[in-house]
């Protein structure tokens, strides 16, 4: 047993859904030609002056309200002061003293039980531009089509002790973003961004550790398997007697470790200040007032209803809630079809294997829920079999087919008529009477083999239930 | 002293100034006069009186979420100290 705890703390990057940027009104589109989304305010030229945009305001404080945060009906902008190419200012604005949101929490579940993490803060700042560098030539390239894109940065207490916790509570965060609709979450492409601050100290001690800043975590198996490193590795210098330093380590994601990016000797040093081009962001509560009659159902309230409503499991309330997208979806097949665990099956087995595999969400899926409710429908109706169903599904998933066409195209209509059945389970009775002797005289075990005889002889389409049925009247 | 020769090195180390040691130690004798004139300031009794951020009476100043291009990459790109027509092309910094 480990005689250390550890102690996470973790920063979220959420970059909003938002137009145009957050002082400018260029716009934040994904993908564009380098420079193409760029004006002087966010290349940094001289003279110009920003103007906040509304509508990151507003999501920011909807984040705040979403985790019961309070809300801070005066805040302010300041200058976070460093130099690098991407950064034309000079300095980054964001807010230090004063942010918009403060004191919220989120709630997890781990295989330790239900936890309540707190929320320091959240703050709206922009983001930076993209530099590529060139070896070759010895330059840096700069791109500032990011540069003033809106962010909020989600600053969490130090509140979790192992990397399962860190990555429930940053799986929380993300899903009540895409909840509120105001960031996509996506993390290859940096729209959710996380650095987790790691430390140990001896159990009992209640001073932290030094801690060590991890970055470049850009998916949930990268943050748990960074901090699982990091915590080894720390314990391992703190009981070889040696120093933790407080230092900013890159975790490379080819070899599984972490390793030092900067010492605590180039340890930035940001002279915050107030930003004078900005003037203070007083809220009205009529606004806020708004803002909260908007707020969608959140995540943890849907689960709670998916139980009791649908009578869902607990596991498929909390996987068919984590993703709006995949909540919507269920609801709308479960309107279609009123069989909420059966569907629930459907989309916890195959749907979701299939969109792990390609990585899409379930908002993307060509099977409309509408189809996906028939085909659960005609399997229920003993229509198809369940193999058939599940043999069609992936010419579903990549065509969008309708269900009951491709069924009939395909002949795969189950037979389900008793008295063509009859007719079946009398020939293959009568092409086998050594094993329907054998069967009378004791050895039952026989039923399988009729039923499998029979199978084949439908070509698979013959209803098992039926087949089972008729079979044992006449075997009586 | 109110500043330190060692703490103007520092700031100005972090502004990329590059400073004589003769400039650092006027600055610090500069820069010095001004924060005693400050702690001048501080002897008033402010405790009742809230931090003002601006001298600017104006509040909550913000514009709609609209998408406007007002310039081309070719006039943004024409302060760039050097570029290929796509980006602003600067020394090798990593």
């Amino acid at each position: 047993m480990t005689r250390y705890e550890t102690v996470i703390g973790l920063e979220v990057h959420a970059q909003l859904k938002t137009r145009s940027k957050i002082f400018c009104s260029c716009s934040t589109q994904f993908g564009a030609d380098p420079n193409e989304n760029v004006c002087p305010v966010c290349s940094g030229m001289p003279g110009v002056l920003p103007v906040l945009n509304r509508k990151v305001v507003e999501y920011a404080a909807k984040m705040g309200l979403a985790i019961d945060c309070r809300i801070n009906r005066t805040s302010i902008f300041a200058r976070k002061n460093y130099f690098y190419p991407d950064l034309p200012k000079g300095y980054q604005t964001s807010q230090f003293e004063q942010p918009i949101c403060e004191h919220g929490h989120v709630d997890i579940v781990t295989a330790k039980g239900p936890k309540r993490v707190g929320v320091t803060r959240i703050h709206m700042e922009e983001d930076a531009g993209k530099s590529i560098h060139s070896a070759h030539d010895n330059a840096s390239y700069v791109d500032l089509n990011r540069s003033c894109v809106p962010l909020i940065e989600i600053v969490s207490e130090p509140d979790m002790r192992n990397a399962e916790e860190a990555v429930a509570y940053l799986k929380a965060i993300r899903s009540i973003l895409v909840y509120l609709d105001i960031c996509d979450g996506n993390m290859e492409e940096g729209s959710f961004r996380c650095d987790a601050n790691v430390s140990v100290r001896p159990f009992g001690q209640e001073a932290f550790g030094t801690r060590a800043e991890l970055k470049n975590l850009n998916s949930f198996k990268h943050v748990q398997k960074a901090i699982d490193f990091e915590v080894e590795r720390q314990i391992d210098l703190v009981e070889d007697g040696e120093q933790v330093v407080q230092e900013t380590r890159l975790f490379d994601a080819n070899k599984g470790t972490t390793h030092s990016m900067r010492g605590k000797e180039e340890a930035h040093d940001y002279r915050y200040f107030p930003c004078p081009d900005l003037v203070p962001l007083v809220l009205q509560e009529s606004w806020l007032d708004q803002w909260r009659s908007e707020l969608p159902e959140l995540p943890k309230a849907r689960e709670q209803r998916f139980l009791s409503q649908y009578g869902l499991s607990s596991d498929a309330a909390e996987v068919l809630t984590s993703e709006r997208d995949m909540a919507e979806y269920f609801e709308a097949a479960v309107a279609a079809f009123a069989e909420p665990k059966k569907i629930a099956n459907w989309l916890m087995t195959d749907i979701l294997r299939e969109l792990n595999q390609t990585g899409g969400r379930a908002g993307d899926l060509l099977l409309t829920p509408q189809n996906l409710a028939t085909l659960v429908r005609m399997v229920e109706e003993g229509a198809i079999s369940a193999k058939s169903a599940k043999d069609i599904l992936p010419e579903l998933l990549l065509t969008g087919a309708d269900p009951e066409e491709l069924v009939k195209a395909k002949g795969l209509v189950q037979i389900s008529d008793t008295s063509a059945l009859a007719a079946d389970i009398d020939a293959v009775l009568a092409e086998n009477p050594k094993e329907l002797a054998d069967y009378r005289a004791g050895k039952t075990k026989l039923m399988g083999f009729f039923v499998g005889q029979i199978m084949r002889r439908t070509k698979g389409q013959a209803n098992p239930a039926v087949v089972n049925q008729l079979l044992a009247e006449k075997l009586k | 002293m109110k500043i330190s020769p060692e703490e103007v090195a520092k700031v100005a180390r972090l502004a990329r100034l590059d400073l004589t040691p003769e400039k650092i130690d006027q600055y610090a004798g500069q820069l010095d006069g001004i924060l005693g004139y400050m702690d001048k300031l501080s002897e008033l009794d402010t405790s009742s009186v809230e931090p003002m951020y601006t001298p600017v009476d104006q509040i909550s100043v913000m514009r709609d979420d609209v998408v406007r291009k007002d310039f081309t990459r070719e006039e943004i790109l024409r302060n760039a100290p050097e570029t290929d027509g796509a980006f602003f092309i600067v020394p090798r910094i990593v």
